[in-house]
This record gives C-alpha cells, structure tokens and sequence, in this order.
C-alpha cells in the first residue's frame, strides 16, 4: 500500500503510519505464529492453497467493497455466487462451450447486481433489507433449478481457470492481481470512483454538487454482482462441480475482509488494496484452524467474531478521529 | 357528485392495510386452485403451524420499530432448542430444559442489545455476526447431529389441547397479549416508539434510550428462548439447523404487515396478520408440492409485491 492511498483514508491510529501498516502487519505476525504452530504452514504447496483461496476471498470481497464504500452492504453475494455456478455449470455441460458459461456465469452475476441496485435507488429499501432479500429469492430459485442435482466433470481447458499454474503461480492469483489493480485505479484513480467514495461520505452534499447518486449505486451493486458471478466461474473451476448449496457459507467471510481490511460500514472509506490484506488475514485464520485440526463447526463461529471485533474498532477509531 | 363518491370510494381503499388485501388475494386464490385449501382441518394445521412464526415476528416487530433488526433470532431460537433438549434428556426435567433455553436466549438478546446500544454497532451486523456465533455453537456442542430422546411431557406441549385449543394457539395468544400490553400500554412502548421515531426527545425526557434498546433486543431473545420450546416439541428432537433462516418469514411477515424500515411506524396486528399471510402461502405451495426453497422465493416475492403496494400507497 503506497503512502499516497493511505493519506486519503481519513481512518489512522497515529498520524504517521498508514492504518493498512497494522493489518500487514497483523498478517505477517499471524503467518509467523503458524510457521512455529504447524510443521505444514510453511511449505510451498500450503502456501500456493492460502494465496489461491486468498483470491478467491477477495475477488467476491473487491465488489462488495465498493457497495461498503458507499454505506450500503450487499447480503447476496453467497448465494449469487450459487446460482451464477449452477447456471454458468449447466450451460458449460449443456451447450459444451466454457465461453458461453464463462458469458452466463458473469451476466447471471452481474444481472443479480442490478436487481439489488434496483430495489436499493428504485424502490428506496435499506440495502441490507434489500440484499436480504435477494438472498433468499436466489436461494429458493438455485435449489429449485437444480432439484438436489450435481452437475459435475468440466472440460480441462475450462478447470484450469481454478486449479491451472503459470510460471509456479497458481492462475487464480493472476485474477486476483488483475483486479487488484482494476478496482484501485477504478477507486482511486476515476471521477466516478471519487464520486463512489463522495456517495459513501455524505449521499445530500454528493447530489447537490452534481453526483448522479442513483446511477452510482446501480454501478457498485452491479459490479458486486459480476465479481461475485466471476468468483463462481473460478470456484466451479477449481471444485469441479456445482450444487445448490455452493454459496452458503462465502458471504459472512466476504463482508468480514472487508471489515478487517479497513473499509468502514458507514461508508466513503476505505481501499481494494486493504480488502486484499482482509482476505488474507482471514484465509489464514481458517488455515491455521484447519492444520491445527479444529473442528470446522468452529469457522462460523470464529467469523461471526471476528466481524463484530472488526466493526467494532471501525467505531472505535472513528470516535477517537472525530 | 360522482366525482365525491369516487373520491370517498378510493379514501377508504386507501385505509384498508395493504396487508389485508395481500392476504384475501393469497386466500382466495389458493381456495380456488385447490380443494383441500379451504377444509377445517387444514385451517387448523394452518393456525397452528403459524405460532412459532408469531412468536418470532412479535419481537421482530418490536426491533424493527427501533430502526434495528435482529437476523440471529433463527439461529438463536436453534441454539435455544439444542440447550432445552440437552438439559431436558441430561436431568430428566422438563422446567430445567424450559429454563435453559430461556437462558440462552436472554443472554444472546443481551449481548445483541450491549452490542447495539452500548458499542454502537449497527444492528444487522451486530446480529449478523452473533448469528455465526449462535449457528457455530450450535455445531459444535451437537457435532452436527440432532438431539433425540425428548421426554413426552415436553412433545404433548405442541400436541396437546386445553378446553379443546390447540396449546401452541393458547402459548401464541398469550404471547401476542404480552407484546400488545408492553408496547401499547407501558412506558416501555413509549420508548419504543421514540426509539424509531424520536430518539432525542427520549433522551430529553430523561429516559435511558440506551437501557431501552438493550431491553428491546433481551426481549427479542427471550421470545426466541421462549419459541425453543416450541419448536423442540414440534419436532420432537433438536437439530443444529432447525431454526436456520426463520428470521427471514419473521422479517418477512413484518414487512407484509406494514412496519416500516423507517421513522419507527409499527403496527402489532399487522405483523400478526403478515404472518398468516406467510403461513397461507407455505401452505397453499405445500398442497401444491412446491419444494420449500421454492417456497422461500415466493415469500421474497410477496415481501417485493406488498413493499411496492406501501410505496405507491404512500406516494399517491
């Protein structure tokens, strides 16, 4: 993270040292502590797995960020990620051609992301409400479409989008690098990435200085959308297979990377670079659980406070700032 | 002339709820598409089946009028469950189990109520987050598997009658009884009502706006505790997935039932009828076999159709 991003977010322990310092920080010490907990941390394999699920965490987190950025939340992403998977499978093994999935997978996605905008700048509902909502209709249409059934077995050119290598690197990292870089220049860079952010801080004083606000939350929740349909392809790819449940448990994750990568809830701050190292943070977390061998009902739990500790020094920062 | 009666004709439309209209449409509708809707005997599996959404949407409502939600109620109500029967198969008596699950959902209300009022957190992530912590130490003390071996004193409390009532109706009545007096009746409801609406008047009228709203969310709690038994006896077991997205028919019959999102304008009866409407829905699908995710969108739908009904309402 360059100086430069962290001079504009607005959130700092002390004057001089860039928030997004702490949480690499926080990543680095938390990777030591398993380097010594576990003999199979630190080899390279284990390594590739934590930076490929970092990718796939983040990918779906990067949109988010920008609904999060402008005080909103996007509740669907999980199960717009299942429903996108499960249309995007049945079109790769129905029609035999992955670029027409990869086509169905991200429009799916993306088409989600307008409804959600819809019923957020449209019909005036809370975001969460909203988004809710959309949860539980995907949901409900996700189980009905596939009636229990699994599709499974994708061409090979296909699976290489989840589990494929380029010079060593898994290509999932690649993605996550691409949009890394797409996301903060779009952020950081843009009039109507500023304009995200102006949306975020004070949605009145955006409008009246000429801001189209409504057009601008269509955006953010579309682009939550596509990058949630995205993530699906690349989670399709790497699984295998696709069923109804897919997503149940990769919204809850998403909006703690977020959160722990510095974006506030209360909208106009925050980086994509910081939700990276929120991603990362929390891959590790379930890393070190599952080489530690503690029982997985432990995940939920473990995020459920890890989100609250997040939101909670989000607040308590802002009220030393203030 | 015409033009008066015209007018009085569409300002008296626009004073019947939205939510009645909603539920005569969904009652006629499946009285039409299939014979077995309108029997005695499925309006009274209907009716009974709708109490353990009524105990949900009671506080549901409460919450919502603060401006809060409370999205771990599902998971909370599970929990509850698993701690009722655990208690009940470990010492043999039903008022421990009873006592255990109340427990649970106290403390859960509580933690929710100092994390929203004392910590500021918003609601919907407070109670997202304390949602994993309820969904997660719901599978790790059963491991993923259901508790059975319930006693039948606890199983004859969903089966049973008294004076020829169905006991869940009597539990439901008396619930709904209890929620109307706090909230229409008390200092509490007061509060309650300028916690959505007003909260710096509750402030400059002397009134712990902060003790208030924690007290709104251990009520939620407790209700969900209380809703334990009922689904514990329902099922005759407890299982780590049984509540599982119930807050969503609760938030659902909420918002069918006209309680806004804002401003803090609530209405008891309407939730109450939101939840029939959610009941004859889940039923008139059930007849007509629609799967139950299935069912779940189409209560998405109807939460869409009546909202837009509000909007428009409120605009014209």
């Amino acid at each position: 993270m360059s100086l430069e991003t962290a001079s504009r977010a607005p959130l700092t322990f002390t004057r001089h040292v860039p928030p997004g310092a702490y949480r690499l920080l926080a990543a680095i010490v938390l990777a030591l502590a398993l380097t010594f907990a576990s003999d199979v941390f630190p080899t390279w394999g284990n390594l590739l797995n934590v930076l490929r699920q970092t990718a796939l965490l983040f990918l779906i987190a990067s949109g988010l960020t920008l609904v999060i950025l402008t005080a909103g939340l996007d509740l669907s992403v999980g199960a717009n990620v299942a429903l996108s998977a499960c249309l995007a499978a049945s079109v790769i093994k129905g029609a035999g051609s992955p670029w027409l999935g990869v086509l169905v997978g991200v429009g799916c996605g993306s088409l989600v992301g307008l409804f959600n905008g819809t019923l957020v700048t449209l019909l005036r509902i809370p975001s969460f409400i909203a988004t809710y909502g959309t949860m539980w209709i995907l949901t409900g249409i996700t189980y009905y479409y596939m009636g229990g059934e699994t599709i499974h077995g994708f061409p090979p050119g296909f699976r290489q989008f989840g589990i494929g290598y380029l010079f060593g690197i898994p290509i999932p990292v690649y993605v996550m690098i691409l949009f890394l870089a797409i996301g903060t220049f779009f952020a950081e860079r843009t009039v109507w990435g500023r304009q995200v952010y102006a949306v975020g801080a004070n949605p009145e004083a955006a409008r009246l200085s000429g801001v189209p606000v409504e057009r601008r939350l269509l955006l953010v929740y579309a682009v939550s959308g596509a990058m949630a349909g995205l993530a699906s392809l690349i989670i399709l790819a790497r699984i295998n297979s696709a069923q109804g449940d897919l997503g149940e448990d990769l919204t809850l994750p998403a909006i703690a990377a977020v959160l722990i990568g510095g974006t506030s809830l209360f909208g106009g701050s925050g980086t994509v670079s910081g939700t990276l190292i929120g991603a990362l943070i929390l891959t590790l977390v379930v890393n070190g659980m599952n080489l530690l061998q503690i029982n997985a009902s432990w995940q939920p739990l473990a995020t459920g406070v890890i989100v609250l500790l997040a939101v909670w020094i989000d607040i308590a920062t802002r009220r030393d700032t203030d | 002339m015409t033009a008066q009666a015209m007018r009085q004709g569409v300002s008296l439309l626009a004073r019947i709820p939205g939510v009645a209209i909603v539920l005569a449409l969904l009652i006629v509708g499946f009285t039409l598409a299939n014979p077995n809707f309108a029997t005695p005997g499925n309006i009274a599996n209907l009716l009974v089946q709708s109490t353990l959404l009524t105990l949900l949407a009671l506080p549901t409502t409460v919450v919502i009028m603060t401006e809060g939600l409370d999205l771990s109620i599902g998971a909370v109500l599970t929990l509850a469950s698993i701690a009722l029967a655990l208690t009940v198969v470990a010492t043999g008596s039903a008022a421990l189990g009873i006592l255990a699950g109340l427990a649970v959902g106290l403390g859960f209300g509580l933690l929710n109520g100092v994390l929203v009022a004392s910590l500021n957190l918003p609601p919907f992530i407070a109670t997202l987050g304390t949602l994993g912590i309820a969904q997660g130490l719901s599978l790790v003390v059963t491991d993923g598997q259901s508790v059975v071996g319930i006693p039948s004193s606890i199983e004859r409390i969903y089966s049973g009658t008294l004076l020829g009532i169905p006991v869940p109706i009597l539990l439901a009545a008396a619930a709904y009884g209890v929620v109307h007096v706090l909230l229409y009746r008390t200092r509490f409801g007061v509060a309650v009502f300028a916690l959505g609406g007003n909260r710096e008047a509750l402030r400059l009228a002397g009134v712990s706006d902060r003790a208030m709203l924690i007290a709104v969310y251990a009520l939620s709690g407790l209700i969900a505790g209380f809703a334990a038994l009922l689904m514990t006896a329902r099922l005759n077991a407890a299982h780590p997935t049984a509540g599982l997205g119930l807050e969503f028919d609760a938030i659902a019959a909420v918002a069918v039932g006209g309680t806004s999102f804002e401003r803090g304008n609530g209405w008891l009866f309407g939730s109450l009828l939101g939840v029939i409407a959610v009941g004859v829905l889940r039923n008139g699908l059930n007849l007509a076999a629609v799967p139950s995710s299935t069912q779940v969108a189409c209560i998405g739908a109807l939460v869409i159709v009546a909202l837009f009904i509000d909007a428009l309402r409120s605009r014209a």
